[in-house]
């Protein structure tokens, strides 16, 4: 049987590690560089703005640009997906003193909660899992959440460069020292147009990675300084609208069930959330691991399907759908981290280390608890008057994660995801006794399989995928218009993968892409680059994602 | 890349008038009824080819000032940024409350005011905002400064204090000759706008960017906003229906099926 | 309403979208309506603009007045206005009618509403009717005083004969001083390749469902038969079967000709944002479910290769006829 496995993308990580090689006068120079103005790295930002505050002699050390953020997409928030129900405790921490909770964008608190085991036309209350209950948490947008977050990283005093990819690692002497920014303005065909522009050597005495979801530096990283840990990671597609609606809703909904199969041939882990977003909206989206096996396997078209269920298609009458987007979350969690989180001149934060809780479905609170712990780390090191690219100079780092509830959490929910992999009811059960021994249950780890080794079936599963209506369903082409994307159609392809596949693997990837960016052919597939949201699932399955030309992708706004 | 400039004499101040927009899909807000623009803004992708050939323009004769001058709120400062870092030399900002519903009367005065106070040899436009709240105001402007003025450039030529415009008309292209002072304003076809450098982007936000108000101006408050507006906007409603849509199978006479629609409708 | 039409010319004929606004004023028929003519050897357009609706016709002739330029029409026009008591003016949409009327705006210090599609006479007051957010919603906008500026869209309006007889009466302006200082040195060359996609009446776009490359030649053929210029969808151009200047859509260009020929193109929302304010939409697709026939005034569904072929035929026999 065939596995995505057997045709790797001819991408080799070297090819985006790189010395300097501007000249010393063209060189751009900052203190600390951090990749990505998501949560993780926007907290590192603001914390190094507040440390900074008290440590002038420091800041002047650091440069005229002390702290500065790069940020592939239009502007903060514009690459920012998530459901979300935030646990405010790693913001409460950040903004001790400074900003209470009701000053920053959330949609109020979580009140009430339900958690339902689907049919196709039924909906089963069942009690929430002790992993998912969501009392003290707040509902939030993500990508709303980033800008605002900007702000106060600009307010703390760090410089954020939108529009601006990180495309290569420099190191030098086993050393990060900063990034090489992408080109602008090449053709199809790689060649320069009229107006081209060079990326720049951007060198800092200290590397942040803060990408999220399949990092293409951290994964550039993790390979240079051999960081991978025993397991591989895993990921799980996350596809999610946001709907105005004549009703608000009160509560905070996830379901399991339908329409993803229990049966463990399929290997379909997941479920959906349903989040209100204030009086007049709401967001929902399906979540699923990224092992499943079937070919015909389409979570947009899941998406879809689930929106025709009475219960949902409730909720969502008189409404309309307002935006739409798509992004993987890495599902390993504990057993897939690093073995290190730190380089000579290097560490890396967030959804890109995969610092996920994937039972309690949270990451944001760890990504900003570990930015927030990434800048003292660098604050420490110039403290002591060290120069931070030093081996072991941010070992720090990881010292404080492992004493943080970040470790904590994980450790304990480790063997969740895994148990699932033996499917729902089987899974479901070593689950239960996972929580109810706060993970000393079972005694020997479970393993990992990559999502790519994962032997592909076919089934007629698409038959269910409802027609778009333009009302309650829609297609992938209507969906990829209302993230917002508007990428240059004549940029050279950004994504790796090998063209002559074999019929299944090739439609795998035309129906795993959410943005219909793969169309199987007679030959193998072809690819439209310009469609993609950067969500990532073609690097869990096969192929490999690497940042476009800045500026390019989604324009989120309330994901 | 074109760049047309023989015998140059230096150009001293060239002003540019840009305009944010907001980012992304438009919506209307249906309380005032005018674009929603509280989200963040972009620099109006038209402007960025009237920043370009302003740059041009400078770097060809090796100096001269490129002055960006916009009207509207405080959050302008983003898109200003951006043609900043593209390598313009200051911004000037015209933000005020007071400002806030101005329709075309009210905005080509105010502007008028703010270019009159930077007394520009050369006044350029972006042809149309991607909003199309400004897709006339350069003539208007150009009125109030008593300049003459040169619509739709698609080359800019400059030589001994004379442009000379190439633009595009419906029937073809003119050659124009104007002697400057001048407001020019260029089409999308005049240039490819640059790409900031990272070094632009970086240093933008130390270039001298002013904010001034209307009285800074010596604008009248009657001559502002809603007040100073000789337009206004009664209501919303959804468009007209396009009318009976037609579908029909071809059985082998629907090209004539189609001419005969074509001929009814006077469009052959 | 004391209304001033503005009638702009080519050669010696009145432009059709100017006797469409011209049209458009008589059958509001609220008052008088009169036209301008500024030109240098224009006193032959009095007939047309009588037959079309006005009652008057303003002409001022003179060799300065010679170059379509548009601040001595302003001249022109602001004078009239003072003198006559004109309290409308309306403008159909081309390159020098815009800067006269934003022009004329500044001047008077007067009410411009520009983009307009319609206008109506409502309770007593004017009121325009204008696209916006890409024709998906439409705004009443109107004017807070006198005199009152409008412009429309191009070929909002149908010429309608009235078979009337328009008073001619001369006028001498003095032109201001800045608007003699920019000169026409040469006019309206014509660009080789026909009209560009940016101002073609007609456009005639390609997609996927042509099959190949090769079968753009009928797009083509069909686009010179009727005048107009050829466009293309983006799955069509990243496939490299046409060049990017062509392509309309979303990350393409917006176009809104009055008759917008679609032949084997699905219509997905990114190529519908950048043509669905044309003014008739013809499209011809195999797949019956295709969204295109959703906003299209005819949709065939047909084989391209078979209904294009035979309509260029057709098209070339009605006008050699």
């Amino acid at each position: 049987m065939t596995r995505p496995a057997d045709f790797p993308p001819p991408f080799r990580a070297t090819d985006y590690v790189a010395a300097q090689t501007d000249p010393a006068d063209e060189r751009i120079e900052v203190g600390i560089l951090i990749v990505g103005a998501g949560p993780a790295g926007l907290a590192c930002a603001i914390r190094l703005g507040q440390l900074l505050e008290d440590a002038p002699e420091i800041g002047e050390r650091l440069g005229e640009v002390p702290v500065a953020v790069l940020e592939k997409g239009k502007q903060a928030g514009s690459h920012l997906l998530s459901g979300a129900v935030v646990n405010p405790r790693a913001l409460r921490r950040l903004f001790k003193g400074r900003k209470r909770i009701d000053e920053m964008p959330f949609y109020g608190p979580v009140e009430h909660e339900s958690v339902y085991f689907l049919t196709k036309q039924t909906a089963l209350r069942i009690p929430a899992p002790p992993t998912m209950r969501n009392e003290g948490n707040y509902v939030a947008s993500l990508s709303r959440l980033g800008r605002w977050l900007a702000e106060q990283a600009d307010e703390a005093g760090a410089m954020l460069l939108p529009e601006t990819a990180a495309e290569k690692l420099l190191v030098s002497d086993g050393r990060a020292r900063g990034v090489r920014t992408g080109d602008k303005g090449r053709g199809r065909d790689g060649q320069p147009l009229g107006n081209f522009e060079p990326g720049s050597d951007l060198v800092a005495k200290v590397t942040v990675l803060a990408e999220g979801t399949q990092g293409h530096l951290t994964g550039v990283a993790l390979d240079r300084f051999g960081l991978a840990g025993p397991n591989p990671q895993v990921w799980a597609l996350a596809v999610k609208e946001v709907w105005k609606v004549a009703r608000p809703l009160d509560r905070v909904i996830h379901t399991m069930g339908w329409p993803l199969r229990p049966s463990a041939k399929y290997r379909e882990f997941g479920g959906s959330f349903i989040y209100p977003m204030g009086e007049d909206m709401l967001t929902l989206g399906m979540v699923v691991g990224l092992d499943y096996r079937d070919v015909e396997l389409s979570v947009h078209d899941v998406l879809q399907e689930l929106k025709t269920h009475p219960l949902v298609r409730k909720l969502l009458e008189g409404g309309e759908r307002v935006e739409w987007g798509a992004k993987t979350i890495p599902e390993g969690g504990f057993l897939s981290l690093p073995k290190q989180l730190h380089a000579p001149g290097l560490l890396i934060c967030g959804d890109g280390a995969g610092l996920v809780n994937v039972p309690a479905l949270k990451g944001i609170h760890y990504a900003i608890e570990s930015g927030s712990l990434a800048a003292e780390a660098a604050f420490a090191s110039l403290q002591r008057g060290q120069t931070p690219a030093t081996p072991g100079a941010l070992s720090g780092y990881d010292e404080a994660l492992k004493q943080s509830f970040v470790w904590k959490d994980l450790y304990e929910v480790r063997n969740m995801r895994p148990a699932f992999g033996r499917g729902f009811v089987l899974g479901g059960a070593l689950a239960g006794a996972m929580t109810a021994t706060k993970g000393r249950f079972p005694r020997r780890d479970l393993e990992l399989e990559r999502d790519v080794d994962v032997e592909l079936v076919q089934t007629d599963r698409a038959k269910s995928y409802p027609a778009s209506d333009g009302k309650l369903t829609f297609d992938k082409l209507s969906s990829v218009f209302a993230s917002g994307n508007k990428t240059r159609d004549d940029q050279p392809n950004h994504i790796v993968i090998r063209r002559d596949v074999p019929q299944d693997v090739a439609r795998l990837w035309e129906r795993m892409c959410p943005a219909q960016v793969y169309e199987a052919t007679e030959t193998g597939v072809d690819v439209t680059p310009s469609n993609c949201v950067q969500c990532g699932a073609i690097t869990a399955k096969g192929g490999r994602l690497t940042p476009p030309e800045g500026g390019s992708g989604p324009e989120y706004k309330l994901t | 890349m074109q760049v047309s400039l023989s015998r140059v004499l230096p150009l001293m101040k060239i002003a540019v008038c840009v305009k944010q927009v907001p980012e992304g899909n438009s919506r209307i807000d249906p309380g005032t009824k005018r674009l929603d623009r509280s989200g963040e803004g972009a620099l109006n992708g038209f402007d960025a080819n009237a920043v370009e050939e302003a740059l041009r323009l400078r770097d060809a004769t090796g100096e001269g000032e490129v002055v960006l001058v916009s009207l509207g709120p405080a959050k302008a400062q983003d898109a200003l940024r951006k043609a900043l870092a593209m390598g313009a030399d200051r911004a000037v900002l015209v933000s005020d409350e007071a400002a806030a519903g101005s329709d075309l009367v009210a905005t080509s005065y105010a502007l008028a005011k703010a270019l009159e106070r930077e007394g520009a040899d050369l006044i350029l436009f972006g042809q149309q905002a991607a909003d199309s709240d400004g897709a006339v105001l350069w003539a208007a402007v150009a009125d109030r400064l008593r300049l003459p003025v040169v619509s739709q450039a698609s080359e800019v030529t400059q030589a001994a204090g004379t442009l000379t415009v190439k633009r595009q008309t419906e029937f073809g292209y003119d050659v124009i000759e104007t002697p400057l002072p001048a407001v020019v304003a260029v089409s999308d076809a005049v240039n490819e706008p640059r790409y900031p450098s990272l070094k632009g982007i970086m240093g933008a936000k130390s270039k001298p960017q002013e904010t001034v108000s209307l009285s800074d101006l010596g604008v009248e408050s009657d001559r502002a906003g809603e007040e100073g507006s000789r337009t206004e906007v009664y209501a919303l409603n959804d468009p007209p229906p396009r009318g009976e849509s037609r579908k029909i199978e071809d059985d082998g006479n629907a090209a004539q099926a189609i001419l005969d629609f074509l001929v009814e409708k006077r469009l052959v | 309403m004391k209304a001033l039409v503005f009638l702009e010319h080519h050669g010696d004929e009145l432009l059709k979208g100017s006797l469409g606004v011209l049209s458009k004023a008589a059958a509001i028929g609220d008052g008088e309506v009169a036209g301008v003519v500024i030109g240098s050897g224009v006193r032959g357009l009095a007939d047309q603009a009588g037959k079309f609706g006005a009652a008057k016709l303003y002409v001022a002739d003179d060799a300065q007045l010679e170059a379509p330029l548009p601040q001595p029409r302003i001249d022109v026009l602001a004078q009239l206005v003072r003198e006559k008591g004109i309290d409308t003016v309306l403008f159909g949409n081309s390159v020098l009618a815009a800067d006269v009327a934003a022009g004329l705006a500044a001047r008077l210090d007067a009410g411009l509403n520009w983009d307009l599609a319609d206008i109506v006479l409502q309770d007593g007051k004017l009121v325009g009717k204008r696209p916006a957010l890409q024709d998906s919603v439409y705004v009443d906008v109107g004017w807070k005083s006198e005199p009152r500026l409008a412009l429309f869209r191009s070929g909002s309006f149908d010429p309608a004969e009235s078979g009337g007889s328009a008073e001619v009466e001369e006028v001498t302006v003095a032109l201001e001083d800045f608007s003699t200082s920019a000169r026409m040195v040469d006019q309206a060359h014509e660009e080789s390749e026909g009209p560009s996609i940016e101002d073609a009446p007609v456009i005639v776009a390609g997609g996927r469902g042509l099959g190949g490359p090769e079968n753009f030649t009928l797009v083509e053929e069909l686009a010179k038969a009727l005048g107009g210029a050829v466009g293309a969808t983006r799955a069509v151009v990243d496939a490299g079967w046409y060049p990017y200047s062509t392509q309309v859509g979303q990350t393409g260009k917006t176009v809104s000709p009055k008759l917008y020929i679609a032949c084997g193109i699905s219509g997905a929302i990114q190529h519908k944002v950048g043509m669905q304010g044309s003014g008739v939409i013809v499209a011809i697709n195999k797949d019956a479910n295709a969204p295109i026939f959703e906003f299209s005034d005819l949709g065939v569904v047909g084989d391209v290769h078979e209904v294009v072929p035979k309509l260029t035929g057709l098209v070339k026999a009605r006008r050699a006829g």
